[in-house]
């Protein structure tokens, strides 16, 4: 059984201006063990994604489509059983680590708290716990004490991180878990997070704007743009060969050092991103795209398998509708 | 506008007058408690920057990158050396840091947060025009700074808030607003660390195209090494207030020589990698620098005990390193070096 299936999910938001669709029709699975990357710029509906997972969003959502989690629809369940579900089944490590803890209170408390709310552990078993989780994420046992402030960003990332593993999970959503952070700290996190993927089997759903970062952590990649996933396969794959006009100029967003076709020539796209409430008609990337045909204007496709466990939404791939 | 003769980077003599030119700088915060050690966040920085070209200036967060650009408009006192920015003392009297303010302009980081939320994009150009009292029509010098920096037609965008742009619009809004008072210098600071990825390398396209269009300078402050590769032609590697490795950027990026360059260099994502040097710990703290050799603590020279097995360890932990030239425009500072 997947740990995550979304099947069909669209989420519109309501706001004063009118309806924003910010995810139309995205179909995405994670077996367990998987990790598997999210990536697109901002407004492209990826962290609307993490949170329709847990339904965190506000009340007012039109959510359509299904959320499975280990097999159990998230938006059927009980208040007691969705509960229940967060932190036990998946948990988030939201992006901002700064803003993300309490500052008036000291992070053990805050791990703890989780714990005992979610788990039958008393007190003092809990501590325990809280102790060996802030151990495994490679924090001094003492930091429990500490106060937000008084850590680094790259600390206070970890403790993010061993809260969201409080109640073991089975499922991490990462959104933008290194964003903030240094190159050397985001090294020591990624490192972190590809460890506890081994040594747990935990299934990860890691969400960035940065590819390069995706494909040293996930085997998987999904890419998204105005909503919808625009390409999905193995990271090194898409990475390293895009099919969709889009995937290919997020890769080449990111030099590669040494090469020299990137060398004071900067890659990047023309554009900006589109406004998810007034999305241009037919593919919604055709304004940007340099290899749009006339069929762009009118006509949106679906992903299309490009070749087995690799699919792509581009008229430009042969055309085999990916069968779900 | 004359266009000066690009650099090549690889005379030492005869090179062109530097336009900005750091001599032995040192920012020192003293601490409010007492007895508790200052801050050394800049700690003898000497660097040139010559006309039209790019410096990348990297290092991770508290290695004094930001505090040594800010220090150069006088954002920041300098506690010791000296800053000189087109024949102009940063240290010298009012008038002169003022000329200073104008031949150096700083881009900030996050362009939704330095622009005011309550001028136009037009008042937002026109402020420094009217500060330095530029000669020309106001108009006329707004619209060729926003034309300049890509916001073409210029009209279309004078009366816009910032509210109403884009992220890079913003950012080319800031960049207008520098290139308007003719700087010899931009200094940068993270330029593109706010902004999507596809935004990014047009940013970076713009700073190049004004660098080698219109001579300008650039300092580039950034964590980011890929920037460095994408546009500078030379990169100085900052650690703890010292550059500890500067040369050229092609060369220090493709054979580096400090150990903390190979680490920083190794630890950036990417799909064919060379083994990871994850340095352990946090970013160091500038009110407790070392003794020795500053990156001794964290130096996997030092931790792998080849520095014992070379006969250094004794230099590494007890004498602090300069830079020395490693070749042709490219220096580091490091005992293990031949």
């Amino acid at each position: 059984m997947n740990v995550l299936e979304l099947i069909d999910l669209s989420v519109t938001y309501r706001t004063e201006r009118g309806e924003v669709p910010a995810v139309r029709g995205v179909n995405l699975t994670i077996a367990p063990g998987e990790t598997v990357g999210l990536a697109g710029e901002s407004g492209c509906g990826k962290s609307t994604i993490a949170s329709a997972v847990l339904r965190l969003l506000p009340a007012s959502t039109v959510v359509t489509g299904d959320v499975l989690l280990n097999g159990e629809n998230v938006y059927s369940m009980s208040p007691g059983r969705l509960r229940a579900v967060r932190w036990n089944d998946a948990a988030i490590v939201f992006q901002g680590a700064l803003h993300s803890l309490n500052p008036v209170q000291r992070v053990g408390a805050q791990i703890s708290e989780a714990i005992e709310l979610h788990t039958t552990l008393n007190q003092a078993e809990a501590r325990r716990r809280v102790i060996d989780l802030l151990e495994r994420v490679g924090l001094p046992s003492e930091r429990a004490r500490s106060y937000p402030h008084q850590l680094s960003g790259g600390q206070r990332q970890r403790v993010l991180i061993a809260l969201a593993l409080a109640c073991e999970p089975t499922l991490l959503i990462a959104d933008e878990p290194t964003t903030a952070l240094d190159v050397m700290v985001q090294a020591q996190v990624l490192e972190l997070l590809a460890e506890l993927q081994r040594d747990r089997g935990l299934a990860l759903l890691f969400i960035t704007h940065d590819l390069s970062v995706i494909t040293s952590t996930c085997e998987r990649l999904a890419v998204m743009y105005a909503g919808r996933i625009v390409e999905d396969g193995p990271s090194h794959d898409v990475f390293g060969n895009p099919a969709h006009p889009y995937a290919r100029a997020l890769t080449q967003a990111f030099p590669t050092i040494g090469d020299h076709d990137s060398r004071m020539n900067p890659g990047g796209l023309a554009g900006d991103p589109p406004n998810p409430a007034d999305l241009p008609t037919g593919c919604p990337f055709h304004p940007r795209c340099d290899v749009a045909i006339d069929e762009c204007v009118t006509t949106d496709v679906g992903l299309r398998q490009v070749f087995l466990g690799r699919s792509a939404a581009c008229v430009h791939v042969a055309s085999t509708e990916v069968d779900r | 506008m004359s266009r000066p003769p690009r650099w090549t980077g690889d005379s030492v003599t005869g090179s062109p007058r530097p336009v900005l030119s750091i001599r032995n700088a040192h920012v020192t915060f003293s601490s409010r408690r007492r007895n508790s050690a200052a801050v050394r966040a800049v700690d003898g920085v000497s660097l040139d920057v010559l006309p039209g070209e790019v410096v990348a200036l990297v290092g991770e967060s508290g290695c004094g990158k930001t505090t040594l650009i800010r220090s150069v408009v006088g954002l920041e006192p300098l506690s010791a050396g000296s800053i000189e920015c087109d024949g102009n003392n940063v240290t010298g009297a009012r008038a002169s840091l003022r000329k200073v303010r104008r031949s150096a302009q700083m881009i900030f980081q996050d362009p939704s947060g330095a622009l005011n939320p309550r001028h136009t994009v037009y008042e937002t150009v026109a402020e420094g025009i009217r500060i330095h009292k530029m000669r020309g029509v106001e108009p006329e010098l707004v619209a060729d700074a926003l034309s300049r920096a890509g916001l073409r037609p210029p009209a279309q965008f004078m009366p816009r808030y910032s509210h109403e742009l884009s992220g890079g619009q913003r950012q080319r809004v800031l960049i207008a607003g520098a290139i308007a008072l003719n700087p010899r210098v931009l200094l940068a600071d993270e330029p593109v660390a706010s902004l999507d990825a596809s935004i990014r390398g047009e940013i970076l396209a713009l700073m190049r195209s004004l660098v080698d269009n219109e001579g300008i300078s650039i300092v580039a402050v950034t964590h980011d090494l890929g920037l460095a590769w994408n546009i500078a032609d030379r990169i100085a590697v900052m650690y703890l207030g010292r550059i500890v490795e500067v040369g050229n950027a092609e060369q220090v990026l493709s054979h580096p020589q400090h150990p903390y360059t190979k680490a920083l260099l190794s630890v950036v994502p990417e799909t064919a990698r060379v083994e990871q040097q994850i340095l352990v710990g946090e970013t160091p703290d500038p009110s407790k620098i070392p003794a020795g050799c500053r990156f001794h603590p964290r130096c996997p020279v030092v931790a792998s005990g080849e520095a014992e097995r070379l006969g250094i360890l004794r230099r590494c932990t007890g004498v602090d390193v300069e830079l020395v030239l490693r070749g042709s425009n490219h220096s580091a500072a490091c005992h293990a070096l031949p």
